[in-house]
């Protein structure tokens, strides 16, 4: 092999870890908070990536109106744990949430739709629209089940996971779409040809990853989340609304999906069902991480990333088998290290 | 456990349905699948219901059971009855292989390890050539008794369905044993079992192969029924619709695998084929409607379907008592009595910078009952977890009848006659009193996992509940042998650890505060009894800070403050003593 092949290989797994470290942040945050394994991240990606191909095309694209239809059930949701004690603001304000926003949402969108938007409005709608469906997703299929153990957590989430994906074929057909680059133009520096998407791509994983740094460092609300992690009860005995907290996790969980969507779709033609698999490699990094460190996923995310292309340079057949056999030196190393501590489950 | 009459009648049951006039053959294909899923997910039921380990690999090893026979029985021309017990020890072997690897990893690691290797392996069934690559093999030869060949879905069923019967009656036996309660232990963490002599790796080992042989049985039967295996049901997505068929049916229940397997099926069959008529249109409507039923199911019963139809039909807890005639061995006494049970030097533990327990000395002799006594926080359990192996100690030795026990592991210090009781009770709430009691006796007992399984244990597993009734009994809990543990009040549960400790037959009992939550009778008959323990030649070390109970009950008293020893002596001294009076009254007392 020579320099330029491998200078393109690290380049290539570079541009695909850092979206899988996104992926892989938003699972640890939504998993630390809430104790789901957000097996839908994948879904939010397609979501993400095909709305904003979508309307980029002039199409009107199906999530936004399945963005209303979560909402009316959100608020149906809202209005049935809230029965005893309904008071005129508490429903106001549910209905402007859930209702009212996702509807100009709709309108915009449609609006939009019919005269093929410039690129940054596609963005905003298509992130708009995929944030809320993360937020009302929490409230309708795992805010009720807050209190279960965590392997019914996971069910929910798989089941949740076959809904989207089922929908996303009706709304976006078999076919898969690309979608315009966020960026156009490129420049060479030696043997490498960096496309503007590629910069995009690092310039926004960074951002995360510092703005992430920052909001759990610095912001109540991060702290509010970080103690939702560390202990459900004692966070709500300080007064911290868990509920509000696992409703921001799923939100930046939502957003990071859709952006990481968004950052692809230029790169790689997607299908409705490509997310599972985006989301699984995300899984590695995250496993990787340990399922509580950001920096560490981010390095190990990187890591998949390089493997990924490197194999699938030499062994292209057994690409995915070398990146999840990846995994279990891993978690042996990890089980050795940390020998295992007593859980007290129920 | 239960009486064998429902199986019966569901077995022939199931064997009238064939028989029935006008029975539609598609009815009977179905059958077959939810007898093929019911098998994996009776073995999930035992591993993550039962176990608590939760796995997302079961596919795989139906994959490795299916694989195994189409290739010997394609490419080398065994006969299918040779290749199923070939398949079952492919299956078996790797996950041996497999759980070397994964029932190490601790919490949320181990579905995610599974996940991972579910995946992998997948993939290499797509790719490896002598496999048959993405198309699989075909022409596998049918299952056939002489002339006659199982060739239809109506003759290879009841191959399955024996399989079924036959594999829930074993699972049942297994968890109704020795080494049942050992697995049903698993789930409330490691210390208690391992504190009774359970060897829990061995024990998540024995549930991994044990799913993973169900698996590969399913496997096998596929591959016979289908005539043809491809890489698609092996898949991560299959992996996790076993795991939800075991969640939905009730995850603790092995009939709940065999219902919840019948419950997916069906829908799944009903939503393929009635849907489209209901709302035409493109693609997956009937994942759409799966995914929101799963989720709306889990909200309205998240423990599963079976517990919800069993808490439907009157409640009968059977309880026949044991015959406590029978006798159980004496745990084995070492030779050479010295006078010291338990010698305590200079024992240390320091966790980072914080000295739990600082050079702590003590003994305890034969016959006699130590308090040990402190404020919160002194290290008085820390203590006990160093004498019981759960802690080693930073620096220090711990001696039991003279030989060092420093680094035994908890399983070897109970096989030297110390048993113990915890602070924070650790009983399995969903098994009986006399079930949890019965886990005590676990080391006095011998019989393995294929002896239950085939109920050639019923000798060795009735002089272990009747030694376990007699306990019950001396600790005066004999009315409520029957009751779920976790319906006790905590002061009943203390007493059962109490009676668990002493079914191992020890000569020391180390007590963590049993006296707390007891009323005030109680704890003149807690008193009395330990006293008759003592008379009867074992002896008592234990922590409790009712100072009421101690003073009158304790031959010696040892006090610890902040990790450290302040005084020692009989309970007149101690009461006098100005150190002790200065750390539980302060300074200016």
């Amino acid at each position: 092999m020579n320099t330029t092949i491998m200078l393109f290989l690290l380049q290539d797994g570079i541009t695909n870890g850092a979206i899988y470290a996104l992926l892989g942040l938003a699972l640890v945050l939504v998993f630390a908070v809430t104790r789901v394994i957000l097996i839908p991240q994948g879904e939010f990606v397609t979501y993400g990536a095909l709305t904003y191909a979508s309307l980029a095309a002039g199409q009107m694209p199906g999530t936004a109106k399945l963005a209303l239809a979560l909402g009316i059930g959100a608020f149906a949701f809202d209005l049935f744990a809230a029965r005893k004690a309904l008071h005129g603001r508490l429903i106001l304000r549910s209905i402007v949430a859930n209702i009212v926003l996702p509807a100009i949402v709709l309108a915009l969108t449609v609006y939009f739709a019919a005269q093929k938007p410039p690129v940054a409005v596609c963005i905003a709608l298509s992130l708009v629209i995929v944030a809320m469906i993360g937020l009302f997703l929490y409230r309708i299929a795992f805010q009720p089940l807050a209190h279960t153990s965590v392997l019914v957590l996971l069910i929910a989430s798989v089941g949740v996971h076959l809904a989207l994906q089922g929908l996303g074929l009706l709304f976006f057909g078999a076919e898969g779409q690309r979608g315009p680059a966020v960026l156009s133009g490129s420049f060479t520096a030696g043997a490498l040809r960096f496309t503007g998407q590629s910069i995009t791509v690092y310039g926004i994983t960074i951002a995360f990853i510092v703005g992430l740094w920052l909001f759990f460092g610095l912001t109540l609300y991060g702290k509010a989340l970080r103690a939702t992690a560390v202990n459900r009860l004692g966070a709500r005995l300080a007064g911290i609304r868990t509920t509000l907290s696992g409703q921001i996790a799923f939100l930046l969980a939502s957003v990071i999906g859709a952006l990481s969507g968004i950052m692809i779709v230029p790169i790689t033609t997607l299908y409705y069902d490509s997310g599972f698999l985006i989301g699984l490699k995300g899984f590695v990094a995250a496993i990787i991480g340990g399922l509580v460190s950001y920096p560490l996923t981010a390095v190990a995310a990187l890591f998949v990333g390089i493997v990924e292309a490197f194999s699938s340079f030499y062994a292209s057949n057994y690409k995915e088998v070398i990146v999840f056999m990846l995994l279990i030196p891993v978690l042996l190393l990890r089980s050795l290290a940390a020998p295992a501590v007593e859980e007290e489950k129920d | 456990m239960q009486s064998r009459l429902p199986i019966l009648v569901f077995a022939l049951l199931m064997a009238a349905i064939p028989f029935v006039p006008g029975m539609p053959p598609f009815w009977i294909v179905l059958l077959d699948n939810i007898g093929l899923a019911a098998l994996v997910a009776m073995g999930l039921v035992l591993l993550t219901g039962v176990g608590g380990l939760t796995s997302f690999g079961q596919a795989a090893f139906v994959g490795f059971g299916a694989y195994t026979t189409a290739v010997l029985s394609t490419t080398y021309g065994l006969s299918p009855w040779l290749t199923l017990p070939l398949s079952l020890l492919v299956s078996g072997l790797l996950a041996v292989l497999l759980g070397l690897v994964t029932v190490r990893l601790s919490g949320h690691y181990l579905p995610l390890g599974t996940l991972a290797w579910g995946l992998g392996l997948f993939y290499l069934f797509s790719k490896l050539e002598f496999l048959g690559r993405n198309d699989g093999i075909s022409a596998i030869p049918p299952l056939s008794i002489g002339a006659f060949k199982m060739l239809s879905p109506g003759s290879i069923y009841y191959a399955i369905w024996v399989a079924v019967i036959v594999s829930a009656l074993l699972t049942m036996n297994l968890l109704d044993s020795r080494t049942g309660r050992a697995i049903r232990a698993l789930r409330r963490g490691h210390v208690a079992a391992e504190a009774f002599g359970v060897h829990t790796p061995r024990a998540k080992m024995l549930v991994f192969i044990h799913a993973a042989v169900l698996a590969g049985l399913s496997g096998w039967l596929y591959a016979h029924l289908q005539r043809a295996v491809n890489p698609t049901p092996f898949g991560a997505q299959a992996g996790i619709e076993y795991l939800f068929i075991a969640v939905v049916g009730g995850a603790g229940y092995v009939w709940g695998g065999v219902l919840g397997a019948a419950l997916v099926v069906v829908l799944k069959e009903v939503l393929q084929s009635y849907l489209p008529l209901v709302l035409p249109g493109s693609g997956q409507v009937e994942t759409i409607v799966f995914g929101i039923m799963l989720v709306a199911l889990l909200q309205l019963a998240p423990g599963g379907v079976w517990p919800w139809l069993m808490s439907l039909l009157p409640e009968r807890r059977s309880g026949k008592k044991p015959d406590t005639s029978l006798k159980l061995e004496q745990r084995p006494r070492s030779p050479g009595q010295s006078s010291v049970l338990l010698q305590v030097e200079k024992a240390r533990k320091q966790f980072g910078g914080v000295v739990a327990v600082n050079n702590v000395s003590f003994d305890v002799q034969a016959r006699e009952i130590v308090a040990l006594i402190g404020p919160n926080g002194a290290g008085k359990s820390t203590t006990f977890n160093l004498i019981t192996g759960v802690l080693s100690a930073t620096s220090g030795s711990i001696s039991v009848l003279g030989s060092k026990v420093d680094k035994a592991p908890p399983q070897e210090i109970v096989k030297l006659g110390i048993s113990r009781t915890f602070q924070h009770v650790k009983l399995v709430p969903d098994m009986t009193v006399l079930e949890n009691v019965a886990i005590g006796a676990h080391l006095r007992g011998h019989s393995g996992p294929i002896s239950s399984m085939l109920r050639l244990d019923r000798a060795d597993e009735a002089r272990l509940l009747a030694e376990a009734a007699r306990q019950i009994e001396r600790v005066g809990l004999g009315d409520q042998m029957h009751q779920l543990a976790g319906s006790l009040s905590l002061g009943q549960q203390r007493i059962v650890e109490i009676a668990r400790a002493l079914c191992v037959d020890p000569m020391l009992l180390l007590l963590d505060e049993p006296a707390a939550g007891l009323r005030h009778m109680e704890k003149q008959r807690l008193a009395s009894l330990l006293r008759d323990l003592r008379d009867g030649g074992m002896s008592v070390l234990l922590v409790e800070h009712d100072m009421g109970f101690v003073m009158n009950l304790a031959d010696r008293i040892v006090v610890l403050d902040f990790g450290t020893k302040i005084a020692e002596g009989t309970p007149a001294t101690i009461k006098t003593n100005p150190e002790v009076i200065k750390a539980y009254l302060g300074v200016a007392a």
